[in-house]
């Protein structure tokens, strides 16, 4: 069974390879080709998956070594595939979804003249995100994570005439590589520490290492994951990433690649274990990042841009729960999926409203679809309750185990985590609640677009309807599959499990869950169900102005890093041009000017070269009588 | 005598032809300063060799003398026919070798 892990990866490789270079002869057929090979990935890995089940759970995890891809003395860097119960359930989620997401493009991309090529980035993005999750060790790692790099640049900037999304692209790829930078020094300290980077024996042996390396690694590994997965400081960049065509959203900066952060960090599992410092960030950069894109997705009228903080958001749980070690790796993964479900099955909604309202984003200007387009309501109704943790939907399965193991944290970092999370879920209801009665209740503030077209919704296409009901139906039941079937038991003989004791018991954690919940989707109804929605929004209170402005994040940035990055550059180039070519230019006129004078001497007059003949032989004979004297 | 006089006479004779050399514009008074300076080292050598006694220094004012005969052959016939392109044989006059 283990040789068929290289074709999960192949699979779609092929696909990326054959629509990038087949020309303009495969544009009929292109989009077939790449959801047909994106679907046989799924199909192995279901096959693969159907073997592991069957086995005993200390024997699940399968090898796969190809060949050796730097072969150095003393370094060795093989192409090698690692699948256990973790890379297992990552595999399942991104080509599940991803194969989804393909069908979904089908229609949504339908009258793009690109769309061969669009299916050959999406091909791309999956083996590489494949590549990521599969690799056994951090160098291969590495190579997905800037293959997903590449694609989520390529597909945020897929429209490249329009100038905002090919310097959204530009961002993403800039912001993404401030992280990626964290990730090589991790695997350079990790080199120099235990002379190899393969999963198994640098975890095997973490606990050998010096706190403070260990502290090192941690951190680096905690800044790419801050990178990809767009969390605090290195968030900007996702907002704007939702440039991209919507299906890119769903599945990269929704679904798949932002969690490769969470990943990077359950994995590396053993050395966050033995650096708490490390770990103590990692739940302080969830926890501020929670609320981050939490208050932010309460601000913006994008639907896109709400749903992105939303994600951002989730993902800080995600971080959070993966901070508190083993009492929250399986949670944070169990979110993982969950929200890969609910949050592809929103955007794929939110796609269907755009695509039926000419392209429009802003939500002040839907209202009352919910007639107009009943499955994408109902559908978008699902993925919304299963997000805000409405009993029995997976969410609440999900976001409560986390909120219970931030509370079982204990101490005082116990009980401020858990108050972040329970007030995070409360925020979650009410943003969410305001998407959902801006875009689907009240009643129409529907405005031409453009080019003076009214808009005329109505149900998207069947290739588009299909997946999202199937995503709607995932994250109806996905919770309480992995509540019932054991994900627990699934992915402690990988991740490690410790069971967590809230001080206050799991059956009060559950109800305060729900009644922030309720509190939440109460002040939204009050705020945007009760009262008609503005056309045009109201100016706001300060905090509002701010979250419009995702919280000055990019006039932050530009304040520091681009104004301090030019003065420092000037100031550079102040010293290059005085001291540096000073010194340089100095010597050169220094030279000059004494060879002028030098020349001088050179007169013509042969009694004037006798004198200089004559007084250097003088010179000459004294200086060897002195000698001899001394 | 005490040859140490005849070392005091070359240096002497050195002193004048130099000085003669770098004072007088007149290219064959130069050339003829030229010859006294050769002369005077010639005069040094000899006494050297019979100071020493050994006949190495009069060995070397042999060589001298017929450099000398050879220089004066090609030294005069240069200022001839410098004299006869500029009519000058002062030696200010030919100061074209300069930048």
């Amino acid at each position: 069974m283990e040789n068929l892990i290289a074709l999960l990866v192949g699979a779609p490789l092929l696909g990326a390879a054959v629509l990038l270079c087949g020309g303009r002869r495969l544009d009929r057929t292109g989009h077939w080709i790449g959801t047909l090979l994106a679907a046989v990935s799924f199909a192995i890995g279901l096959a693969l998956f159907a073997d592991m089940l069957g086995k005993g759970a200390e024997e699940r995890a399968l090898y796969q070594r190809l060949f050796t891809w730097i072969p150095v003395e003393g370094f060795q860097a093989d192409i090698a595939f690692q699948l256990d119960q973790l890379s297992m359930t990552f595999v399942l989620l991104i080509s599940g979804v991803g194969t989804l997401i393909h069908v979904y493009s089908i229609g949504y991309m339908e009258h793009d003249e690109r769309r061969r090529r669009f299916f050959g980035y999406l091909n791309l993005f999956v083996a590489a995100m494949l590549l990521l999750v599969l690799a056994d060790n951090y160098l291969l790692l590495y190579f997905g994570w800037e293959g997903v790099g590449l694609a989520s640049y390529l597909l945020i900037g897929f429209w490249q005439h329009k100038p905002s999304a090919a310097t959204a692209a530009k961002k993403a790829f800039l912001v993404n590589r401030v992280g990626d930078i964290g990730l090589s020094i991790a695997i350079m300290i990790m080199f120099t520490t235990f002379g190899t980077f393969a999963f198994g024996p640098v975890l095997e042996a973490s606990g050998q290492a010096s706190q403070g390396t260990l502290t090192a690694i941690g951190l680096m590994l905690l800044l790419a994951a801050c990178g990809k997965s767009a969390q605090v400081p290195l968030q900007s960049w996702l907002g704007d990433a939702m440039e991209g065509p919507t299906p890119v959203s769903a599945l990269i900066h929704a679904a798949t690649m932002v969690t490769a952060g969470v990943y990077l960090i359950v994995r590396s599992a053993d050395i966050f274990n033995a650096a708490p410092d490390a770990q103590l960030v990692v739940t302080i950069v969830g926890a501020v990042t929670l609320l981050f894109g939490a208050i932010v997705g309460c601000a913006k009228d994008d639907i896109k841009k709400a749903l992105a903080g939303s994600t951002m958001s989730q993902i800080g749980y995600m971080i959070l729960a993966a901070g508190l070690g083993p009492i929250g790796y399986v949670f944070a993964i169990m979110h993982l999926v969950t929200h890969g479900f609910f949050k592809a099955g929103l955007f794929l909604g939110a796609g269907s409203v755009m695509h039926g309202m000419n392209d429009e984003v802003d939500m002040r200007k839907y209202g009352g679809l919910r007639t107009y387009m009943p499955v994408t309501f109902v559908t978008f109704g699902l993925g919304y309750l299963a997000i805000i943790g409405f009993p029995g939907l997976s969410g609440f399965f999900s976001k409560d185990k986390i909120i219970e193991a931030a509370f079982a944290k204990g101490g005082a970092e116990g009980w401020i985590l858990g108050a972040v999370t329970l007030l995070g879920a409360a925020i979650t209801a009410y943003y969410m609640t305001r998407v959902m009665l801006m875009t689907f209740f009240g009643e129409k503030r529907w405005q031409p677009d453009a080019d003076g077209n009214p808009p005329h919704p109505h149900e998207s296409p069947r290739s588009m309807v299909i997946p999202m009901v199937l995503l709607a139906v995932g994250s109806v039941a996905g919770g309480a599959v992995f509540e019932f079937a054991g994900f627990v038991e699934w992915l402690e003989p990988v991740t490690g499990y410790e069971h967590g004791h809230p001080p206050i018991g799991a059956a009060a954690v559950t109800a305060c869950t729900v009644a922030v919940m309720v509190i939440g989707v109460g002040l939204a109804y009050l705020q945007y169900g009760r009262r008609p929605v503005p056309a045009v929004a109201p100016r706001g209170s300060l905090l509002t102005r701010a979250a419009r402005r995702d919280l000055l994040q990019d006039d932050f940035n530009h304040a520091v890093f681009v104004t301090g990055g030019t003065h420092l550059t000037r100031s550079l180039v102040y010293v290059d041009h005085s001291l540096v070519d000073g010194v340089v230019n100095g010597t050169a006129a220094s030279v000059g000017g004494l060879s002028g004078r030098l020349r001088k001497l050179q007169n013509g007059y042969a009694r004037s070269y006798a004198v200089s003949m004559f007084g250097g032989t003088a010179v000459l004979i004294a200086a060897t009588l002195l000698m001899r004297a001394v | 005598m005490n040859p140490v006089n005849y070392l005091y006479l070359s240096a002497l004779l050195f002193t004048i032809g130099a000085a003669g050399v770098l004072i007088r514009r007149n290219a064959i008074v130069v050339f003829m300063c030229v010859e006294l300076m050769l002369n005077a080292c010639n005069l040094a050598f000899v006494t050297f060799s019979r100071m020493h006694g050994n006949l190495d220094g009069q060995i070397v004012a042999f060589f001298t003398m017929v450099v000398a005969a050879a220089e004066v052959v090609v030294g005069l016939a240069i200022i001839v026919s410098v004299f006869r392109a500029r009519h000058s044989a002062s030696v200010d006059d030919a100061s074209l070798m300069k930048l």
